[in-house]
Formats: C-alpha cells, sequence, structure tokens
C-alpha cells in the first residue's frame, strides 16, 4: 500500500504559487434560511492544486457554503464560477458535467446503505453515462479502492463497516471519477485521532496523486495544519480572515486567537 | 392537527403528486430500478397479502352462514361472500396492508436516504433523485396493488369455497357457476380501477412522507409512522369518492 505512507508527513507536499490558475471563485455569496442569515457576503478563491481549509463554528453555515457550490442549495446572490463557469445559472445537463469534476465527500458519508461497497463506487462511474466495460469498471473500482486502502472491503456492505472506513469509502467513490476539485465536509469529525491523522495524510496523499485543488471544511486544528496550504476563517457568514496556518497560528486578532487556542506549531 | 396545517399538507402532497407527473414521463426512463422496485413491492408482499385474502374469505363465509342460515338462505352464500370481496373487501384490505406494509417501508427507506444525505448524494452524482427514488417507487405501487388486489380476491374466494364446504358439500364448478351468474360487468370493473388510485396513494404518500422527513432518526420513525396512517385515511377517502362516482354513472 503506497497510498497510507509511513513516514509522517506534516505539510502540504507543493505550496502552489498564488499565481496559479483559480479554478473555483465564490463571491459576494448570500444565503439566507427565513430568518437566519448563514451566509452574508461569503468571497473565497480556490486556485488549482491548493488546499483550502475553511474554519467555522458548528452552524457557521460551511456545511451551506459547499452545498451552494455543488448546485445542492441555490443561493440568494452572489455568484459561484467553477472553472470559469457560473454554476448558477447552469441547466440540469451542465450541472451534471460539472459534478462530474466537482467530487464531493459529505459530512455523514452518505455511502448506498442498499449497496455493496462496490455498488457505491460504480453508482457515480454508471449515473455520469460514462460507459466502460466490466473489465474496465473493476479496475477503476480496484484502484480507487486501493488509494485509499481497503481493497478488500468491496464486497461488504457500508453498515459492516466502521466509521473511518465508511469515510474512505466516501472518498473512494468521489476519487473514482478522478476530479480536479474535491470538496471535504469535515472529513475528521467524530473520528479517534489517530484515524482522524491518516485521514489527513489521505487527503494530502490525494492531492499529490491526482493533482487536485480541495475545499476543507473542517474545526479539528490537527487535520487543518496537516493539510492546509491556506485557511479561511468563516465569521458571521463573511470571510473573516485568510492565510496560512502559521500566519495565523500567531494572529494577534482575539478572534482568530480563539479558534487556534491551544494549536501546536508544524513540525 | 389543525385546520390550517392538514391543508397545508394536502397542498404539499397534491404538488409533489404534480411533480410525478411532470417529471415521471420524461426521458431519462429508470427502468431497472422501475422492474427491481415492483419486485419488491409485488413479490415481497405476495405471502401477507395471501394469508389475508385466505382469511378474509374464510372469516366472511364463515360468518355469513348463521345469519343466512336463518333465511334459509343458504344458496346464497357462495355469491354474497364473492360480491363482498370483490366490490369492497378484497381491494379496501389489501391496500391497507400494502399502506402498512409497503408504505411504512418506503417511508422509512426514503427518510433514512434523506437523513443521511444519501439523496443528495445521488443527486451529486448525476441522477434525478426524484426520478429514480419516487417515480419508480410510485409507478410500482401503482401497477402492483391492482395485481394484488386480484391476487387476493382469487385466493380469498377459494377459502370461502373451503368455507362453505365445512358445513355441506358443494363441488367447485357449482360454486364457481354460482358466482358467475350472480356477477356482473359493473361489479368488477369500478372495483378494478380503484385499486390503481390505492395504489397511487400508497406510493406517493410514502414517498413525500420519505422524502420531505424531518431530520434526525426521530424523523425517520415519524415518516414511517405517518405515511401509514396518511395513506390509510386517504384510502378510505378514495373508497368513499369511488363509491359515490360509480353510483353517479349508474354504474352500481
Ligand atoms: N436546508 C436547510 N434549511 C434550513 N436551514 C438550514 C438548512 N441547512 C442548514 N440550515 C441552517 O444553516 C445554518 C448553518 O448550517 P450548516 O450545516 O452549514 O452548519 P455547519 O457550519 O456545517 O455546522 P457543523 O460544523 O455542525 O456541520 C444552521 O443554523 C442550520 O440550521
Ligand atoms: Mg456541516
Amino acid at each position: 500500500m503506497e497510498s497510507v505512507s509511513p513516514q509522517v508527513q506534516e505539510a502540504p507536499a507543493q505550496q502552489p504559487a498564488a499565481s496559479a490558475e483559480v479554478v473555483l471563485e465564490v463571491e459576494h455569496l448570500v444565503k439566507s434560511f427565513g430568518e437566519n442569515h448563514v451566509l452574508q457576503d461569503f468571497s473565497l478563491q480556490l486556485h488549482r492544486g491548493e488546499n483550502v481549509v475553511v474554519l467555522g463554528k458548528s452552524g457557521s453555515g460551511k456545511s451551506v457554503l459547499i452545498k451552494c457550490i455543488i448546485g445542492l442549495l441555490q443561493p440568494d446572490s452572489g455568484s459561484i464560477r467553477v472553472f470559469g463557469e457560473e454554476v448558477t445559472g447552469l441547466e440540469h445537463q451542465e450541472l451534471d458535467e460539472l459534478r462530474a469534476r466537482v467530487g464531493f465527500l459529505f459530512q455523514s458519508n452518505a455511502l448506498y446503505d442498499s449497496m455493496t461497497v462496490r455498488e457505491n463506487l460504480l453508482f457515480p462511474l454508471r449515473r455520469h453515462w460514462i460507459n466502460k466495460t466490466p473489465a474496465e469498471e473493476q479496475a477503476m473500482v480496484e484502484e480507487a479502492l486501493q488509494s485509499v486502502g481497503l481493497e478488500q472491503t468491496q464486497n461488504m456492505m457500508p453498515a459492516e463497516l466502521s466509521g473511518g472506513m465508511r469515510k474512505r469509502i466516501g472518498l473512494a467513490r468521489t476519487l473514482i471519477l478522478k476530479p480536479d476539485i474535491i470538496l471535504y465536509d469535515e472529513p475528521t469529525t467524530g473520528l479517534d485521532p489517530i484515524t482522524a491523522r491518516e485521514i489527513s495524510q489521505l487527503i494530502l496523499d490525494v492531492q499529490a496523486r491526482y493533482t487536485t485543488s480541495a475545499i476543507i471544511i473542517s474545526h479539528d486544528m490537527n487535520c487543518v495544519r496537516i493539510t492546509a496550504n491556506r485557511v479561511a476563517l468563516l465569521v458571521d457568514g463573511r470571510c473573516y480572515q485568510q492565510g496560512t496556518y502559521e500566519e495565523l497560528r500567531h494572529s494577534t486578532d482575539p478572534v482568530v486567537r480563539e479558534f487556534f487556542e491551544g494549536a501546536v506549531p508544524r513540525a | 392537527m389543525q385546520a390550517s396545517e392538514f391543508l397545508a399538507e394536502a397542498g404539499a402532497i397534491s404538488r409533489f403528486a404534480g411533480r410525478f407527473f411532470s417529471e415521471g414521463f420524461r426521458p431519462r426512463y429508470e427502468v431497472q430500478e422501475f422492474l427491481y422496485q415492483c419486485y419488491v413491492v409485488g413479490y415481497k408482499s405476495l405471502p401477507l397479502v395471501g394469508v389475508t385474502g385466505f382469511i378474509m374469505g374464510m372469516v366472511l363465509t364463515l360468518q355469513a352462514r348463521p345469519t343466512m342460515a336463518k333465511f334459509g338462505a343458504e344458496a346464497w352464500i357462495p355469491a354474497m361472500v364473492a360480491l363482498s370481496i370483490i366490490r369492497e373487501m378484497g381491494p379496501i384490505i389489501t391496500a391497507l396492508i400494502c399502506a402498512g406494509k409497503i408504505g411504512s417501508s418506503i417511508g422509512a427507506e426514503l427518510g433514512s436516504m434523506n437523513v443521511t444525505e444519501q439523496i443528495d448524494a445521488m443527486e451529486v452524482s448525476g441522477t434525478n433523485p426524484f426520478k429514480y427514488l419516487v417515480v419508480t417507487r410510485v409507478l410500482a405501487t401503482t401497477l402492483m396493488i391492482p395485481v394484488l388486489v386480484i391476487l387476493a380476491d382469487v385466493i380469498g374466494l377459494y377459502a370461502s369455497y373451503l368455507g362453505v364446504n365445512m358445513k355441506g358439500v358443494t363441488s367447485l364448478s357449482l360454486f364457481v357457476n354460482n358466482i358467475m351468474n350472480r356477477l356482473e360487468f359493473s361489479d368488477v370493473v369500478p372495483a378494478f380501477i380503484k385499486t390503481f388510485f390505492f395504489g397511487f396513494a400508497i406510493g406517493i404518500i410514502g414517498c413525500y412522507k420519505g422524502y420531505h422527513s424531518q431530520k434526525g432518526t426521530e424523523g425517520v420513525g415519524q415518516s414511517a409512522n405517518s405515511a401509514v396512517v396518511v395513506s390509510s385515511l386517504v384510502i378510505f377517502v378514495i373508497d368513499l369518492l369511488a363509491v359515490q362516482i360509480t353510483g353517479l354513472l349508474g354504474l352500481n
């Protein structure tokens, strides 16, 4: 298993230049649910090959943000451009094409519990009209499972898997389409520290292996430290501040300090 | 439930049904999932429907005997039981049993898929979840409930034949002839048509309740529960409407 590397990698492999092409751009995003104003004027850019972590308190609207990006929720106003295309105005068909290039890892994994692991992985492949021979499909399933280190689970049901394994299968299901952008919704929440670290490592691995860009939602500071090229703070529906992990850790701003209370330096 | 809540719910279910008609008959057609749902709804309910049908026929016959015997009208038992099974008891009992079995399982299944974001996951996987989950299930119940009702009717009538034979002797051909002489077109067709509506109601309400379930595990139980309650109620309302309409059309 080359994927789960034994040596601990403590920071993202390459620091993509800030000049790299912008693959995803959120501008002045506003989203309310009735009187609950969740996002108010949120803006964020994602460059090619970059991992951006969005930090925010529970209920601050992080999941709402990435659900708007993938088109599961309609924003009230503002623009979201993915590969230069405006998401909010897309037709069904175009949206589907876009979704084949943007992977989404759900907070609750969202594995189909009536299907085996293999069928779970084949679902997005077959539904996106990607015509493959059974042999090719099998190879893709195996490759995706291998990159999360769980080749032996093909015929198991999601209910038989542990929480950490389910996260990995969820990630494999996202990886099978080889997306250019992956949106991770709290990939390490609810896992023990060791497994959480493995998953964070896996995110780095995926970044290096498939040269994906990623938005990672998290409030696990270890995960942030390991995976982030850049950190954005979501406070009161706005992007409060951005910077690298180290920059924000040394910030004197009381709001920023609150997040980084007790955070450790990067090795 | 308050009146306004009731009306809001009725409106929401109607809109959901409207969406079924506007989305259901446009491609892409989910044939494979539809056939699988027919198997789940139809085949897996066979034993339950068979047993209830059998008991229904048997009990109706045994219950009818003392009263009919008082009037010396025992010869009428087969026709009377057949009429009540075909016109009313078969459709309504089968529909209620299916509302309990199928409606609740659809409500719980879609409810838990909603709670665990599986429906959203389908949507981002290039699938229209409404078509994949709702349209297939509603079509399956609409087409399978009538089949199950016919089956329950046949089994019920056979049980009635056995019931008649418990005291006294009738041959099967005599029994069948006795029924056929009494049975009219207008006994069969309206009863058959209303079963499609029963099936539709079970499917659409189960799906609505599941698709719009409250988040959390409690929401799943609630949607299963209210799917059964509401669809049973709606089945009775449809039954009442059906008898009025056939009356107006002079088919009674
Ligand atoms: N579909 C919805 N309808 C109404 N309100 C919603 C909906 N989705 C989210 N909200 C509200 O938006 C707010 C933000 O929710 P969100 O799920 O984005 O939080 P979060 O930042 O992801 O929190 P957590 O870290 O706990 O996952 C919450 O107050 C929630 O009640
Ligand atoms: Mg969330």
